[in-house]
Order: structure tokens, then sequence, then C-alpha cells
């Protein structure tokens, strides 16, 4: 965005290789796209006949709770924070529908899931907007308070059981064409809205000024402290809907159910090229990075690798991925 | 920070404007010291058989956590983050746990000097990785607690190993009068005999300068790669005291990470560090450990529910930091 300008060339010849890593840089999804590509055809090689319609469709339906709690942090990461209380939050909305779907039926049980998502993202909005407390540790504080506000909870509905609505289940588990999974039908729409968003509203725009540079951002008149709490009820209610359908998904609801995911939801937004000190980057490089780490995943298990190698090789393949997108972008 | 005006202006002054002075800088510290005092006269006072041997427990429970906050607080101040602390724990504890099971006494020793030195080389790795890639540090050290917990994992597959008597009597106990816990002399040894002379040499200067701003300390000559490094070996060499510290108090190694990488990042900002970097020092995070631990302790005499005291926990967190940075805006604005 911002490097257009420097972007012109200054007149004269420009070495291929100069060429080609402007490409690379103006549009990071052509090496990323590579690499997901790599990565599947390393698939089939590994399990020959692996890769058909079914399994992409199981990719992708792995892949898109992953990927709307990326969004969180693509966008968190754009004003240069990040939260951290997605995992707790979306477990939280999983777990206050599955228990109150009982009682209250569905509609008011996913709304309640919502309004408590909400308030969290309020909390953490007011934290890091209007007192300036770091990100890190804001979300981080909200997300232990959560968790101690859950096993409280759980103690008082124990007798209730969970049950997931059966229209989550179909949204989270099921597939109406041959192959493609139901959740794409929250997902597109939520995508398409949030990289128009952050291409064409003024909020998108706000984000990118608030990380580029707070202080210009504050005097050109941004109202810093509304833009960071807006942000963060975003957040909350992304995460909410991702741990909604997580819960669809697997068909239950724990208070542990999604923590697992915070973690990579950082990597797949940071291999999608959004600068965790903000103000670059985008959602369509995350949505990459999500199915990045997915297939990663699902391949590290085909080739029967024990969980303590494959946890090495996450680990040092975000690194490399990492470093290299550093090189490409920052040599120019 | 400002040690060299602090040296200038220090000789001049008498006594009492250098103690005025002194509290001054540490009055974060000071104020947390007396939030410690406070919290454990209340303990006293809910409790009244609160004593020596309870003082003895919670010091050798602070102990690994203490441990990961000077840690973190050291890279914290050089300006990076590091996110693999408690994986690196993890990896030292077990590697200690797994070479001193069912051995001599004697074999202890070497086995403790190459856990450090193996932190010493995890850091090193970290800090490689951190300055060689240009990656952020909180991304590098993000993949690098998948790493190191991996390799935990490969050495000890499930809880298990030992340690060595002498390393858990190090812990354990009371040395000189019974109101004395070792763990906490152990603690305070370990870091003064590390951090005091570091903190007065060019390198601790250096650490500072590059974590308060990284040009003007490169534009001053300070090496600031080498010195990034540095404080990741750091950072890793007291992670390696933590994961022997953790086999010491449960006398096993657990090759699953606790939560220390985060509530170090906690403690710190309790103690007065910036997560910007180049402000703080060493001895608020420790003291802020120590209140998070009698903190837990009193919830826990209160008969508090611990899911309660989670909540609690974190709203003390949210509490203090909302508040110190108020008091930074306050002072900004006047």
């Amino acid at each position: 965005m911002t490097s257009q300008a420097e972007m012109v060339p200054t007149g004269g010849r420009v070495a291929s290789s100069d060429r080609m890593r402007r490409l690379l840089r103006d549009r990071p999804l052509i090496p990323l796209t590579a690499l997901l590509t790599v990565l599947v055809v390393l698939m089939e090689l590994v399990r020959p006949g692996v890769v058909s319609p079914d399994w992409v469709g199981v990719t992708i339906r792995a892949a898109i709770p992953l990927a709307i709690l990326a969004a969180c942090q693509t966008l968190a990461m754009l004003t240069g924070g990040i939260d951290l209380s997605v995992g707790m939050v979306a477990s939280m909305a999983a777990f206050i529908m599955a228990t109150q779907t009982g009682d209250q039926g569905p509609a008011i049980a996913i709304g309640l899931a919502i309004i408590a998502a909400l308030i969290a993202g309020v909390a953490n909005g007011i934290g890091v907007g209007v007192f300036k407390v770091h990100p890190l540790i804001m979300t981080l504080g909200i997300g232990l308070v959560i968790l101690g506000l859950m096993n409280v909870y759980q103690l008082v509905v124990v007798q209730a059981g969970t049950e997931i609505p059966a229209v989550i289940e179909w949204l989270g588990s099921g597939t109406t064409l041959p192959f493609l999974p139901n959740n794409l039908l929250v997902f597109i729409p939520l995508a398409v809205l949030i990289i128009a968003g952050l291409r064409y509203s003024g909020f998108g725009r706000l984000l990118f000024a608030v990380g580029d540079n707070p202080v210009a951002a504050r005097l050109a008149g941004v109202r810093v402290w509304q833009v960071l709490l807006a942000l963060y009820i975003l957040s909350a209610l992304l995460a909410a809907i991702a741990g909604i359908l997580v819960a669809g998904l697997v068909k239950t609801a724990s208070l542990a159910l999604v923590e697992q995911s915070v973690l990579p939801s950082v990597a797949a937004a940071v291999i999608g090229g959004t600068s965790i000190m903000g103000g670059r980057g985008g959602y369509s490089g995350t949505i990459i990075g999500a199915l990045i780490l997915t297939v990663l995943t699902s391949l590290l298990i085909a080739m029967q690798m024990p969980e303590a190698v494959r946890q090495i090789l996450f680990g040092a393949i975000i690194v490399a991925v990492a470093a290299v997108y550093t090189r490409i972008v920052d040599l120019s | 920070m400002s040690a060299a005006v602090d040296a200038g202006t220090a000789g001049r002054s008498d006594l009492l404007a250098q103690v005025r002075h002194w509290s001054q800088r540490n009055s974060w510290t000071l104020a947390l010291l007396g939030l410690f005092a406070g919290i454990l006269l209340f303990t006293y006072v809910i409790q009244p058989s609160y004593g020596a041997a309870q003082l003895q427990g919670l010091a050798i429970g602070a102990l690994p956590l203490a441990m990961a906050t000077v840690a973190q607080a050291i890279v914290v101040i050089s300006g990076g983050i590091d996110l693999s602390v408690g994986s690196m724990m993890a990896l030292t504890s077990v590697t200690a746990a797994l070479l001193m099971k069912d051995q001599p006494e004697a074999f202890a020793i070497p086995v403790v000097f190459g856990v450090l030195a193996l932190g010493l080389i995890l850091g090193i790795v970290n800090g490689m990785l951190v300055v060689i890639t240009r990656v952020p540090d909180i991304v590098v050290t993000l993949a690098m607690s998948f790493v190191w917990a991996g390799a935990a994992l490969v050495v000890l597959r499930t809880p298990g190993g030992g340690s060595a008597d002498w390393l858990t009597d190090l812990v354990t106990g009371s040395i000189g009068s019974e109101w004395v816990p070792r763990a906490l002399v152990t603690l305070l040894v370990i870091v003064g005999v590390i951090w005091i002379p570091l903190r007065r040499s060019t390198a601790g200067l250096a650490l500072y300068a590059i974590g308060s701003d990284r040009l003007a300390a490169f534009r001053s000559g300070v090496p600031v790669g080498r010195t990034k490094v540095f404080a990741y070996m750091l950072g890793g060499l007291f992670s390696a005291f933590g994961g022997l510290a953790l086999t010491a108090t449960t006398g096993i190694g657990t090759p699953v990470p606790g939560a220390y990488t985060l509530l170090g990042v906690a403690a710190i900002v309790l103690g007065g560090v910036s997560l910007a970097g180049g402000r703080g020092g060493i001895a608020g995070p420790i003291v802020a450990v120590l209140v998070l631990a009698l903190v837990r302790t009193d919830l826990t005499l209160l008969g508090v529910n611990s899911n309660l005291s989670t909540v609690i926990q974190g709203a003390i967190l949210i509490g203090v930091v909302m508040f110190g940075s108020l008091l930074t805006m306050r002072r900004a604005r006047t």
C-alpha cells in the first residue's frame, strides 16, 4: 500500500532478479500460492491418490476456523497489536452456545454467546484503546479472566449438558455440494467483507493508518481509541463465529476447544505477509497462510511423523517462511 | 538507562539526596515491596499460623517463575520478547531430569553445567535467528517455542527422570534463620552474581541502549546484532536455571511447557519493565513474582474458589498495568 510510490522505477533498466523480487513483494499471493501448491504436490507424493475433491473439501473445512481466527490477528496486527484472547473468546462462545441450547433454544443461545464475546471485545478495546495497555498483556489478561469465569460457569451449568444446534452442526461439518463444506457459506461473505473493507472502507484505512504511524494518525484527527475499540470488538465477534463453527465441526464444546489454535492463527497471519509491527498486510495472504498451515499439518501426519517431530518441523517451517518473506519484502 | 548521569551527580550530592534519588529511580520496585509487605501482613492476619515453613513453600513455588521472569526481563529490556522461555524451560528440565536419574550424586554436577550450556546454546540460536532473518522477535520466538517444546518431547515422552538430592536441597529448607528460605537465597545469589556485574558493564549498558533506541545505539557504535544475541543468550541461560529449578523442586522433568512464558511477561510488566524496551530492572519483576505467588496463597487461604482466583489474578494483572499506564499518561500530560 504505502510502497506504491517507491515502486515507480527510477529509470534505466531493472535487473530481472530485481523485477522478480518486486513482483514477489507486490504480489505476495504468488509465492504463497506456489508454496501451497508444492505442499499439495508433496502430499500427493507421500500418499499417492490422497489428493481428491473430497480431500480438498476436508482441508478447506478444517482451515476455515483457523482462517477466521487469523483474521482477528491480521486486523489486530495491522494496528500494531495482537489478540491472544481469541482462543478463550471462541471457546467461551462455543461453550455458552452448547450449554444454553437445551434451555433457551438455538437462536437465543447463539445470541447469548455473541453478546458474551462482544463484552470481552469491549473490555479488550477499552484496555488497549483508552488505557493504552499493551495489547499482548491486555488480551492475555482478559483471556485469563474469561477462563476463570467460564470455569465457574461450568460448575453452574454442569447438569445442563451440552448440545450443539443442528443448524450449527450442518454449517460446521456438513457438505452440500459434492465436496465443498458448508462453512464456506459463512466464510466467503466474511472474507469478502474483510478484504473489501480493508481496501475500500474508511475503517479499513484507519486500521492501516493507526498501525503505520499512531502519532501521525492522531495528529491527522483520527480518534485512535475509537478505532482500537471497534477493532477489538470486531475481533471478538470473529472469534465467536470461529468458535461456534469449530463446535459444529467437532460436535462438542469444551473450554479448551480452540485454545491450541491461537499460536497457529498468529503464524497464519505472519506467513500471509501481515507485519506484526503494523501498517502492512492484508487478509487474502492470511487465508492462504491458514491453508498452508492446515495442509502442512496433514502432510506431517501423513508422513507419520511423531507429534514431537511434527512440532519441531512446524516451528522451523514458520521461521523459514517468515525469513524468506522478510528478505523479499525488505531488500530492494 | 541513566547510569552514567547518576554516577556523576551521586559523587557530589550528600547521602540524603543520594538515597532520595535512588528511591525515586526505584520507586516502582519500592512500591511493589510495600505491596508485598502489606499482603504479607494481611496473610498473617487471616492465617495467624502463617510462618517460616509457609514462607519457604512460597519461595520454592515461585522459584521457576522467577527465573523465567528474569529471562524475559533481560530480553525485553533489550527491545525483544522471548515467547519460547516456557519451552526452553521444559527442554532443559527434561534433559536434566533424564541425565540425573539413577546416577551418582557427583555426576549431577557436570549435568547441571551441561544443562546451563544447553540453555546458552538455545538462547544463541534464538538470538541468531532473530538477527539473521530480521523477522520480528515475537514471530521467531513463537515458532521456536514449537521447536523447543517438540525437542523436549523427543528427550522425554512422559514426565519422569529424577533429580540429585543436593540439587533439591539447594532450593528447599532455609539457610541461617528459618525465616530465610534457601530458594530465595539461591535465586538472589544466581541473579546477583550474573546481573549486578553485567548491569555495570559496557555490555549491560548496550542491552539498555539497543532496547531504548536501536538506531541511536547503532550510531553510537554499539554492536546491535551481537548485543541482541547476547540478550537472548542470557534469556536462554536463565530459562535453563528455570528448567533446573523445575526439576529440583518437583524431582522430575515434564516435557509439556507450563504457562511460564506468558506469566513471565505479565510479571515483568507488573515489575515495571516497559514492553517497548530499554526501561526497568530485574529487582522489580522478581518482587512482582513474589507478590503474584502470595496473592495466590491468600486466595487459597481465604477459601476462594480456585477458578475465581484465576479471575482475580487476571483482574489484578490488568488493573495494575492500567494504573501504571494511567500514571505514565498523567506524567506525560503535565
